[in-house]
């Protein structure tokens, strides 16, 4: 799946003919071309698209309302399954709710979470990153050091350290993992606008009198954007898995909420007697989390000038 | 040399510091008394309230509380917990060595298969096997490791009923605990049966727990290994007419191994967080299901002291890589 676009094969000994035949295509287009050559990002793309759609339309698309129990059937199989019904497709919980139902509303806690994680997650690391290699010293000293703390310990645990201080819901947890999240933007950003702030063109807009402020959103910004768009599309996937485990541990959304990872919470004891329960909610995850990464991948690819050919 | 050692060693020294200023304000960050918290659900009398604030110095100014605490916690006090009254660095001791246990197993794992995969991958670029396998690693990557780990339960355990579904050991055997890991003490013990009772409840968490390892190294390993097969050493000894598999084997695969190497020893930290999940999951007794127990029975000292230690084992091991780094590679040593 990975593509097959690589760092290695151009030979620098090959002469590459650089006259222009005709006007350079729009990035737009250019962009497209890159990231189209591989099957992978695409299908990424086109599965993404298929989620926000169910999450966009879980009330039209969900057979049943997400927390209705229906009490005549409790733990009813898939309808494949012996004794399963038409009526609940992938079956129902130990309260008797739709599985399948639950996993379409699920779609939009995960996704719309997942977007304001992401959100918040890269204003604020972008806006930190961009100080800290733009004013240098102190500032940033004290901003890389407390990124380094929040790197020291692992991500879960960070994450549960907080939501054990705020408590457990879905909104702290989604806090934890902006948390969570931040130190990676924020290094990336400042690697990517110190490299640029030694180029010759922010010299000469310095020279030309552009205020700092232009200088950081207008001039350097921009050109530091491709890691942090592909950053942004792998974090998402993260911050998917990590609602979901948190939701897991009991520590994140809380019941009857239609969480993908809370579904999961007490799936342990229905191993033996209902492997639909188990099933379905985890593989709405790992489709979520794979689209996601098969989408980052192809962003890296396309937007990584060394890798173009 | 000595020089690039303290240099590393002096960069981790801040962060340590941030780490405990991180768990001393987190016991004072949550909601509501630290006194009352720590008295627990029965409530506490007045006098002893204020007998107890006196003791911990809480009426104290916060600077001199920090520098208690510091010196507390290097002198190895890092408190006792709520539930049980045993001091947490005991606790820890006692559950470190199974987590230890599992996670060793688990990268062993992950190297044992990612890193033959990730060589034939890369040999065989753009084959039906490099597809397969690469797609197969970015699902393992992508894998909610929580659910991959009920997915084996429920094929190897409940279905076929090959393995057993929580704990490190069969109830039927007693090990005295010698090194604190199950595999060696049980063979340490001489008793029949108890080695394969041990292996039997690893397996399952420590392929769960490897799976998200072995998908990484498997796709590092391929693109280390793509970008050296083009350096021109290779061609070189190809050209000589070395046989294929010395090429790949004595000349490529040595420098391909660099990166891949770095990847396994900055893995504690996600290692650590995985085993947070599987240990839940199979109740295996460590070190992450203890401090998933301690927020939820609101053992805040446990929580506290257990963030610091963890912390402070993910940042030597990550130290310890570093500097082995460097050791290994002069460019690293020579930076700046």
């Amino acid at each position: 799946m990975t593509p097959p676009t690589e760092t290695t094969t151009v030979p620098t000994t090959e002469v590459v003919d650089t006259t222009p035949t005709e006007a350079p295509p729009h990035p737009i287009v250019e962009f497209w071309r890159y990231f189209s050559t591989n099957r992978g990002p695409v299908i990424g793309l086109v599965i993404i698209v298929i989620l926000v759609l169910v999450a966009l339309f879980a009330d039209v698309l969900a057979l049943h309302p997400p927390n209705e129990q229906y009490r005549e059937a409790f733990l009813a199989p898939p309808f494949w399954a012996e004794g399963g019904s038409t009526r609940f497709l992938l079956g129902t919980d130990d309260l008797g709710r739709d599985i399948l139902s639950r996993i379409i509303f699920g779609a939009r806690v995960s996704l719309s979470i997942g977007f304001l994680v992401v959100t918040l997650a890269l204003t604020v690391g972008v806006a930190l990153g961009l100080i800290a290699g733009f004013f240098r010293g102190v500032i940033e000293t004290g901003i890389m050091r407390t990124m380094d703390v929040m790197l020291a310990l692992p991500s879960l645990l960070l994450a549960i350290v907080i939501v054990a201080i705020l408590g457990p819901s879905l909104l702290n947890a989604a806090m934890a993992v902006v948390i969570v999240q931040l130190p990676h933007f924020v290094r990336l950003t400042r690697a990517a606008v110190i490299t640029e702030m030694s180029r010759d063109y922010v010299t000469a807009s310095r020279v030309s009198g552009a205020s700092a402020f232009r200088l950081m959103l207008i001039t350097v910004l921009p050109n530091c954007l491709a890691p942090v768009i592909v950053q942004a599309t792998l974090g998402f996937s993260t911050a998917v898995l990590d609602l979901a485990a948190l939701g897991f541990l009991g520590m994140g959304a809380q019941p009857p909420t239609p969480e993908w990872g809370t579904m999961l919470a007490n799936a342990l004891q229905f191993v033996q007697r209902a492997w639909w329960v188990v099933t379905f909610p985890g593989l709405a995850i790992l489709i979520t989390v794979l689209a996601f990464n098969l989408l980052g991948d192809g962003l890296r690819d396309a937007l990584d000038p060394k890798l173009k050919r | 040399m000595l020089a690039f050692i303290l240099k590393r060693i002096a960069l981790v020294i801040p962060t340590f510091i941030g780490v405990t200023l991180l768990t001393f304000a987190l016991i004072r960050l949550v909601p509501g008394d630290p006194i009352e918290l720590l008295a627990g659900e029965r409530g506490i009398d007045p006098e002893r309230h204020a007998a107890l604030r006196a003791e911990l110095g809480l009426d104290k100014p916060i600077v001199s509380q920090y520098g208690i605490y510091i010196s507390d916690v290097l002198s190895g006090d890092l408190g006792r917990s709520i539930v049980t009254k045993t001091p947490v660095l005991d606790e820890f001791l006692s559950l470190f060595p199974a987590t230890v246990e599992l996670a060793l197993c688990a990268i062993l794992f992950a190297i044992a298969i990612g890193i033959p995969l990730g060589i034939f991958a890369a040999v065989k670029r753009g084959s039906v096997f490099d597809y397969t396998t690469m797609g197969v690693a970015l699902t393992g990557y992508s894998m909610p490791i929580f659910w991959w780990a009920l997915l084996l339960i429920l094929l190897f355990s409940v279905q076929l009923g090959w393995t057993p579904v929580s704990g490190r050991l069969s109830v039927m055997y007693y090990v005295e605990s010698v090194t604190g890991f199950m595999l060696i003490d049980t063979l340490l013990s001489g008793e029949k049966g108890a080695f394969q009772s041990a292996v039997s409840h690893l397996i399952l968490p420590a392929i769960a727990l490897g799976t998200i390892p072995l998908a990484v190294i498997a796709r590092m390993t391929r693109s280390s290994m793509l970008e050296v097969l083009g350096e021109d050493y290779i061609r070189t000894a190809r050209a000589k007419g070395l046989a294929p598999f010395r090429v790949i084997a004595l000349h490529a695969l040595r420098n391909a191994l660099i990166p891949v190497v770095t990847v396994i020893g900055l893995a504690v930290g996600v290692l650590f967080a995985g085993a947070i999940l599987t240990e839940t999951i199979f109740a295996w007794p460590g070190v992450g299901k203890w401090l998933v127990e301690s927020v939820r029975r609101r053992d805040y000292p446990v929580l506290q002291g257990g963030v610091l230690l963890v912390a402070t084992v993910v940042m030597a091991v990550n130290l310890f890589v570093d500097i082995l780094y460097g050791l290994i590679n002069p460019r690293i040593r020579h930076q700046r």
